[in-house]
C-alpha cells in the first residue's frame, strides 16, 4: 500500500506560555487527496501545518511526509513539500521574478532549470507581466497568486494552502480554484486547504478533518459528511409578497421577507409536498436557494456542540473545586 | 541536498544578499563612504598636520589602516543585522525555512552577503585615501586575509543579534553602544603605547584592537601586539561565534515558535 502524503502521529504542541495549541492528533491524507482542514480561529490548524512546514517546533508526536519522517531526514521530505502561508511572506521589495527564481534556487534548482519554470507558472497565474515589478506593487489576489507560484517552483507532490484564497475577490477565487484542480487532477499533486470559505471545501475537497480546541472532532468524505446533514433551509423568492407565511403540514416556515419564505426540510421529507401546498394557495415560487452552505451548517453545529462541552467540563471542574473547598 | 544543489543554493543566497544592499546604495555604500572622506579630511589633513608622527609614521598615513578597518567592521555587522532581521520581520526567512538548505548553508550565505559589503564599503575607502596619501601594503596576503577574517568575524556577530532582536532597536544597540566605542578605542586614531600603562592593559581586553594592530601591520609593518596571537585570536573567535550562530538558528531562536 502506498505511503500516505502525510501521516500524523499524536502530534502534540504546547507553546512557552503554556498553551496546548494540538491535544495529540492524528491525520493521514492519501496521495492524490485534496483535504481540507477546517476549524475555528485558533483550533490549531495553522500550528498544525506550521509543524509539518518546519516552522513552528512539535513538542510530541511524529510526522511523516511520503513516508520520510520529519524527525530522521527533514531535508528530504521537504522536497515534496511546497508551503503556501496564510500571511505574505516575501520580501516586498524584490522583484516577483527574483522571488520565484530564489525559491528553486534554495532547492538546488539551477537557474537555467528555473527559468522555464518559473515562465510556465507566472504565466498560467497570470503574472508574468509583472514579473519585473516589485513585489510590493502587487495586489492582494496577486500577491497570494506569487505566492502559490512560488510553493510549486520545485514541483513538490504535497501543497499545503492556508488560507489562500481570504481577501480574495470572488471572480478570482474560482480562477484559483479552477488552477488547483487542474495541478490536483492533472498533476496529482495532494492538496491540503485551511479555509474559512466552508463553500470552498465543498467544492474542491474530496475529504475533510475538522479540528478544534487543538483535537480532531471529525475526520471523513465531505460526501459523507454532508449526508449526515438532518435538516436543511431552504429560502423560496416569490413573485409576489405574502402577507404571512402560510402552514403546510410537517413543516416549519418562516417570513424572512415579504416576498421571500424559508422552509426547514428535515431528512425525508419532500420538498415537493412544500411546492404544492403553496401551488394549492397560488403562491408562485420563482426561485430558490440554501440558506447556508449546507457544509457551514454541519461545521457550525460541531463546532458549537464541542464549544458547549467544553463549557460543561470548565462547569464541572468548578463545582468540584467548589465541593472539595 | 547533493553538493552541487547547496553550491547552487548558497550562490543564490549571496546574490541575493549583495543584490539587496547594491539596490539600496544610497543608504549602503554612499554614507560609508562620505563619512570616511570626512575622517581623512579633518582627523587626517586638517588635525593631523599638528599631531606629527604616529609609531614614526605621518598621522596619516597611521589612522587610514584603521578607518578601512572601521568601515569593514560596521559595515559586514550592520549589513547582517539588519537583512536578516528584516527577513524575519517581514517573514521571508520562512522561504528559507521550509527549503531543504541546511542551516549551515543559510548562516553560511548571510555572513558570506555581509562579508561582500564590508570588504567592498572597504575597498571604497581605501580608493577615496588614495586621494589623500600614497598607499604602500607591506605585507599584503596578510593584509588580506586579516581583513577577510574581520569581514566574517562581524558578518556573524551581526548575525546572532538579528537572531536575538525582537525588534529594530535591538539591532541598533549593539553598533551603537558596544561595537562603535570598541572601534574608536580600538587604535584607530592613536597608538596603545601612549595610554597609562593601566589602561594599555585596559586595552588588551578589546578584541578589535586585535584586528586593527594586524591590519596595520600588514599595511605598515608596525604594530603593539604580536600578530601571530592575534590571527589565532580572530581565528577561535570566528569558530566560537560560528558555532553558537549555528546552534541558535538549528533550535529555532527567535524564528520558531
Amino acid at each position: 500500500m502506498a505511503e500516505p502524503a502525510l501521516s500524523i502521529r499524536g502530534l502534540t504542541k504546547v507553546y512557552g506560555n503554556g498553551f496546548q495549541a494540538l491535544k495529540g492528533i492524528d491525520l493521514d491524507v492519501a496521495e492524490g487527496d485534496f483535504f481540507a482542514l477546517l476549524g475555528p480561529n485558533g483550533a490549531g490548524k495553522s500550528t498544525t501545518l506550521g509543524v509539518v512546514s518546519s516552522l513552528v517546533q512539535k513538542s510530541a508526536g511524529r510526522v511523516s511526509i511520503f513516508g520520510i519522517d520529519i524527525d530522521r531526514d527533514f531535508a528530504r521530505a521537504k522536497y515534496h513539500l511546497g508551503v503556501v502561508p496564510q500571511e505574505f511572506n516575501f520580501n516586498q521589495f524584490e522583484k516577483v521574478l527574483d522571488i520565484v527564481l530564489a525559491q528553486a534556487g534554495y532547492y538546488g534548482m539551477s537557474r537555467r532549470q528555473a527559468l522555464p519554470r518559473a515562465e510556465e507558472l507566472l504565466r498560467d497565474l497570470g503574472l508574468w507581466d509583472k514579473r519585473n515589478g516589485s513585489a510590493r506593487m502587487l495586489s492582494g489576489g496577486m500577491k497570494r497568486r506569487l505566492m502559490i507560484a512560488r510553493a510549486l517552483m520545485h514541483r513538490p507532490k504535497l501543497l499545503i494552502l492556508d488560507e489562500p484564497t481570504a481577501g480574495v475577490d470572488i471572480e478570482l477565487r474560482r480562477s484559483m480554484w479552477e488552477y488547483m484542480r487542474r495541478i490536483n487532477r492533472e498533476e496529482g499533486t495532494t492538496i491540503i486547504l485551511t479555509t474559512h470559505y466552508l463553500e470552498e471545501a465543498e467544492s474542491l475537497c474530496r475529504n475533510v478533518a475538522i479540528i478544534n480546541h487543538g483535537e480532531i472532532i471529525r475526520n471523513t468524505s465531505v460526501r459523507d459528511l454532508l449526508m449526515e446533514l438532518d435538516t436543511e433551509t431552504f429560502l423560496l423568492d416569490l413573485a409576489h409578497p405574502v402577507e404571512a407565511a402560510p402552514e403546510v403540514e410537517g413543516f416549519e416556515l418562516s417570513q424572512p421577507e415579504p416576498a421571500q419564505l424559508a422552509v426547514v426540510v428535515h431528512r425525508g421529507q419532500r420538498l415537493n409536498d412544500v411546492f404544492e401546498a403553496l401551488s394549492a394557495r397560488g403562491i408562485q415560487v420563482v426561485s430558490m436557494r440554501n440558506r447556508a452552505n449546507r457544509l457551514e451548517e454541519m461545521f457550525v453545529s460541531m463546532v458549537e456542540q464541542g464549544n458547549q462541552a467544553l463549557d460543561r467540563a470548565a462547569e464541572d471542574k468548578g463545582k468540584d473545586k467548589e465541593a472539595r473547598a | 541536498m547533493n553538493p552541487r544543489q547547496i553550491a547552487i543554493a548558497l550562490w543564490t543566497l549571496v546574490v541575493k544578499e549583495i543584490k539587496r544592499f547594491t539596490r539600496i546604495w544610497p543608504q549602503t555604500l554612499l554614507p560609508p563612504s562620505i563619512t570616511m572622506t570626512m575622517y581623512f579630511i579633518i582627523f587626517g589633513n586638517l588635525i593631523g598636520s599638528r599631531i606629527g608622527e604616529m609609531d614614526g609614521y605621518s598621522y596619516m598615513d597611521f589612522i587610514v589602516p584603521g578607518l578601512i578597518m572601521m568601515a569593514v567592521i560596521t559595515n559586514s555587522y550592520s549589513n547582517v543585522a539588519s537583512s536578516f532581521f528584516s527577513n524575519k520581520f517581514q517573514r521571508s526567512v520562512e522561504e528559507m525555512m521550509v527549503s531543504p538548505m541546511p542551516s549551515w548553508v543559510i548562516l553560511s550565505g548571510f555572513v558570506l552577503g555581509g562579508m561582500a559589503r564590508g570588504l567592498g564599503v572597504g575597498l571604497i575607502v581605501t580608493i577615496v585615501s588614495l586621494f589623500f596619501t600614497r598607499l604602500e601594503v607591506a605585507h599584503p596576503v596578510l593584509t588580506l586575509l586579516v581583513v577577510v577574517m574581520t569581514a566574517a568575524l562581524f558578518a556573524i556577530g551581526g548575525f546572532i543579534n538579528a537572531l536575538l532582536g525582537k525588534k529594530f532597536d535591538d539591532i541598533s544597540i549593539v553598533p551603537t553602544f558596544i561595537l562603535t566605542p570598541l572601534t574608536y578605542l580600538g587604535g584607530v586614531f592613536y597608538s596603545i603605547s601612549l595610554l597609562p600603562a593601566f589602561w594599555q592593559g585596559v586595552s588588551m581586553l578589546n578584541p578589535i584592537l586585535y584586528m586593527v594592530n594586524v591590519f596595520r601591520y600588514g599595511f605598515l609593518g608596525v604594530s603593539d601586539i604580536p600578530v601571530g596571537w592575534a590571527l589565532a585570536a580572530i581565528l577561535a573567535f570566528i569558530a566560537v561565534l560560528f558555532t553558537i550562530a549555528l546552534r541558535m538558528l538549528e533550535r529555532g531562536q527567535g524564528i520558531r515558535s
